[in-house]
């Protein structure tokens, strides 16, 4: 396969906007993983990091729905917006799976959910560029 | 409520919780594909995405159950943890031996590579869990 050719309008969910959260979430896996495999609860670190990764996300969102209020459009835009939604949504669910259980697995949940994030935000930049493919 | 000795391990605590959490991610991921499928373009692959829409419904049934913990709960998430496994393991099977009939992904197609296999080991795990907290000591 031929890599895709860039589309013309520049993704609003490319570059350092997409780059930070997938870091971040990244970071917060290992030290969340760290803390499970050490018999640790979810710390202050898993806690702010978590919020951290929110406030990320929030941003990279903002950026992608001013992107499309100023006329761009996603390539498949039913996907596109289903997995937005979904991404803002892990963090929160995490913290609050995370809070019931203060034990080693509590800090597992906080490492699955970070693993699972990256994922979406690369799903995210995929079914925005599918334009032309 | 039924009082349950604390050295018995409920369904929804301890690493049953990741578990819930992991089957919620799930349910989240199927139900919305399923539904996008569903309502875009049902009739390129109806088989598919027919499919895509039971194993979104057992994935929530299976999170419930496993939440609910309880005897209902457990047998309940027996049950989805049983049909999802069958599940995806003959959908496996078919989708390649006939391509014809899922043309378009699905979660459980090809042991469901696209998601890591990961539909392949939940159920497992999901058995051996139940299997783990089973009775209650008398």
């Amino acid at each position: 396969m031929v890599p895709v050719t860039s589309v013309g309008a520049d993704s609003p969910v490319d570059g350092i906007v997409a780059t930070v959260p997938i870091v971040l979430s990244l970071l917060v896996a290992v030290w969340a993983l760290v803390a499970a495999v050490r018999h640790r609860p979810p710390d202050r670190v898993q806690f702010v990091g978590l919020a951290v990764l929110e406030v990320a996300l929030l941003v990279l969102s903002v950026l992608a729905l001013v992107a499309v209020g100023g006329g761009d459009r996603p390539g498949e835009p039913g996907a596109f917006f289903g997995y937005l939604v979904t991404l803002v949504c892990l963090p929160p669910l995490a913290w609050v799976l995370a809070r019931m259980e203060p034990t080693r697995w509590g800090s597992a949940i906080v490492c699955a959910v970070c693993l699972v994030a990256p994922v979406v935000v690369v799903r995210l930049q995929q079914t925005w560029e599918v334009l032309g493919g | 409520m039924v009082e349950t000795g604390s050295a018995r391990q409920r369904t929804n605590s301890g690493p049953g919780r990741l578990l819930i959490a992991v089957y919620l991610l799930f349910a989240i991921a199927a139900t919305s594909r399923a539904g996008l499928q569903l309502a875009t373009k049902f009739d390129e692959a109806p088989v598919a995405y027919l499919l895509s829409g039971v194993a979104a419904l057992i994935y929530i049934v299976a999170a419930v159950g496993l939440a609910r913990a309880g005897h209902t709960g457990r047998r309940v998430a027996l049950a989805c943890c049983s049909v999802e496994l069958v599940g995806v393991v003959a959908v496996g099977i078919l989708s390649l031996v006939d391509k014809d009939l899922f043309p378009d992904e699905t979660v459980w197609s090809q042991f469901g590579s696209g998601y890591g296999y990961i539909p392949l080991v939940l159920p497992v795990l999901g058995l051996i869990w139940l299997w783990r907290t089973r009775r209650a000591p008398a």
